[in-house]
């Protein structure tokens, strides 16, 4: 630690020699390569080690065609609905200042607290042929458990806080003096909305949605459930790495593996970007 | 509520409350009633079995063993990200976002093929004699890997934040490195260190996606809670399956009141240090 002379002036912050900072460099690299990018290379060279014919062959074929599908639709519908959600959430919180407005912030960030094993298990007990809405349900004859509706459901409960916690914070900095100044001269509510707050806001949604979009398209543990798995029908693309790991497809396992690594990468991508180029981002806090 | 000229309170409340009731309140609750139907005796049975204590043991160390390893990569990480410069320090600030881009079954494919038997790192281990997929330590890595950005980007703003003066006052009055990052640094960042590594542990302790490829999931050896209660489901023991989700759930809520009240002496900690 200590490899300057004692009781120096400050010529170089702690940490800043070039022995400590290339020991602490040296531990940080050699972490990282092991812990985040051996699993990333790996992904990769597994789903092209038997070449490229093969890769696009596993793709193609139709349980992992229709894993795609579903998981396309399922994200198409809960995608936008959760904008619609945060964009109210946050509206409501950070223009207005009410009795209950705290614990409401609180109850929007519950999700991302609770296991997505429970929000699964929770739904089976609203929906469930033994669950709240069970009998009535069955009198409707509706389908929606182990089918697309609660495939869908779940993947709302998980990822209810993404688009709401990324505008929250970036409202509350903006506060409320444009949207006054447009209602003081007239605006209707909505032009208001649309010419005021949607522009300053925008890139935080587009952030919100495309982080959403992952969370959704990668959710397991809370789709297991309520999907019941029923092979060729309810197993989104998550669901069918393990389907074809357990059948002991791991080249095919590791080709769907690379569809969802893509939107993964690519979700990063759009964060840098957007850090950079927008100077509205600063970032989001942990916690998905 | 105070007056204000901005229209839409209702209607955006409306919407959050009816997508909060209808999406997170209902199913919770749904929950808590069916755990309540099953009475106190048989629930005692079910949360004291052998099986489902042996569960909630090894789900509780190996998100312990995987919130250490995350409470020391974690504080590097933040400490290379905030206060060194060197070629690829984009690339490795991106890189931390890959646990939490990547989906978890994903992730548990990757970690289990390269410390599986004839993986990349599971060969050489095991000819050391260590063995890692199937076991308790492959638990511990699952967690730890969906886990990492957590201490990360909590610890990272406030390393930031922090300036040079208190340092350099530390200096002059005769300090050394040690003693300056321990009494100085430190104690300006470790509130928000305990409220990383307390939502590392929270996320660990929930992980089922990536875990359950790399456990092996040997009941009294390798299970975890989250899995227990997917099997509970499966054997339609739908009592057991409540009464142990409704523990996960209890769970996750002390660690939520937990993290928030380290996150407000966080809060009130930074205040003073402007004051």
């Amino acid at each position: 630690m200590n490899d300057r002379p004692h009781g120096a002036w400050m010529v170089t912050p702690v940490g800043a020699g070039p022995v400590t900072r290339r020991v602490v460099l040296g531990v940080v690299f050699v972490l990282t390569l092991l812990v985040l990018i051996a699993p990333l290379a790996l992904i990769f060279s597994s789903a092209l080690s038997q070449g490229f014919e093969v890769f696009f062959r596993n793709l193609t074929e139709p349980g992992t065609q229709h894993a795609i599908l579903l998981t396309v639709v399922t994200a198409l519908i809960a995608v936008p609905v959760n904008i619609l959600f945060g964009l109210a959430a946050a509206w409501c919180v950070t223009k207005f200042t009410f009795p209950g407005r705290t614990l409401l912030i609180a109850l929007i960030e519950l999700p991302y607290s609770i296991s997505p094993i429970v929000a699964g298990v929770a739904y089976l007990f609203v929906y469930g042929t033994t669950g709240l809405f069970g009998p009535i349900i069955e009198i409707l004859g509706i389908k929606i458990m182990f089918a697309l509706p609660a495939i869908v459901l779940a993947s709302m409960f998980v990822t209810a806080p993404f688009v709401a916690r990324e505008l929250i914070p970036l409202m509350q900095v903006q506060g409320t003096d444009e949207e006054e100044a447009a209602a003081t001269l007239g605006a209707s509510g909505f032009a208001t909305f649309i010419k005021v707050t949607l522009p300053n806001v925008r890139w935080a949604v587009l952030y919100g949605a495309i982080l959403c979009n992952a969370r959704v398209m990668g959710e397991f543990g809370a789709v297991s459930v309520v999907s019941g798995n029923v092979r060729g029908q309810t197993t989104t693309l998550p669901l069918q790495i393990e389907l074809l790991y357990q059948d002991y497809n791991v080249a095919g396992a590791f080709a769907a593996a690379t569809v969802l690594t893509a939107v993964a990468l690519f979700t990063i991508l759009i964060k840098v970007v957007l850090e950079r180029f927008s100077p509205e981002h600063h970032g989001h806090a942990p916690g998905h | 509520m105070r007056r204000t000229v901005i229209p839409g309170f209702r209607l955006s409340l409306g919407i959050t409350l009816l997508y909060l009731g209808v999406i997170v309140l209902l199913p919770l609750c749904a929950l808590i009633l069916k755990a309540s139907d099953v009475g106190l005796v048989q629930l005692w049975g079910i949360l004291s079995s052998p099986r489902t204590l042996s569960a909630i043991r090894v789900t509780v160390t190996m998100a312990l063993a995987a919130t250490a390893f995350n409470a020391i990569y974690g504080l590097l990480l933040a400490w290379v990200l905030a206060r060194y410069q060197f070629p690829g320090k984009r690339i490795l600030d991106a890189l931390v976002d890959v646990p939490f881009a990547l989906p978890t079954a994903v992730a548990g494919l990757a970690l289990t093929a390269l410390l599986s038997k004839n993986g990349w790192f599971g060969a050489p281990l095991e000819s050391l004699g260590i063995q890692v997929a199937y076991t308790p330590l492959g638990i511990a890595i699952a967690m730890a890997f969906t886990s990492i950005p957590f201490v990360v980007r909590t610890v990272q703003p406030v390393i930031e934040d922090l300036g040079t003066d208190v340092e350099e006052a530390g200096r002059s009055l005769g300090a050394s490195d040690f003693q300056i990052l321990w009494r100085v640094i430190f104690p300006a960042i470790f509130p928000a260190f305990l409220a990383g590594c307390s939502l590392s542990f929270a996320r660990s302790l929930g992980e089922f996606g990536a875990v359950i490829f790399i456990a092996g999931n040997q009941p009294m050896k390798t299970e975890i809670v989250a899995l227990l209660t997917y099997i509970r489901l499966e054997e339609y023991n739908y009592e057991a399956a409540a009464a142990i989700a409704v523990v996960m759930l209890a769970m996750a809520f002390t660690m939520l009141i937990v993290t928030n009240a380290v996150q407000a002496w966080n809060l009130r900690y930074l205040g003073k240090g402007e004051a």
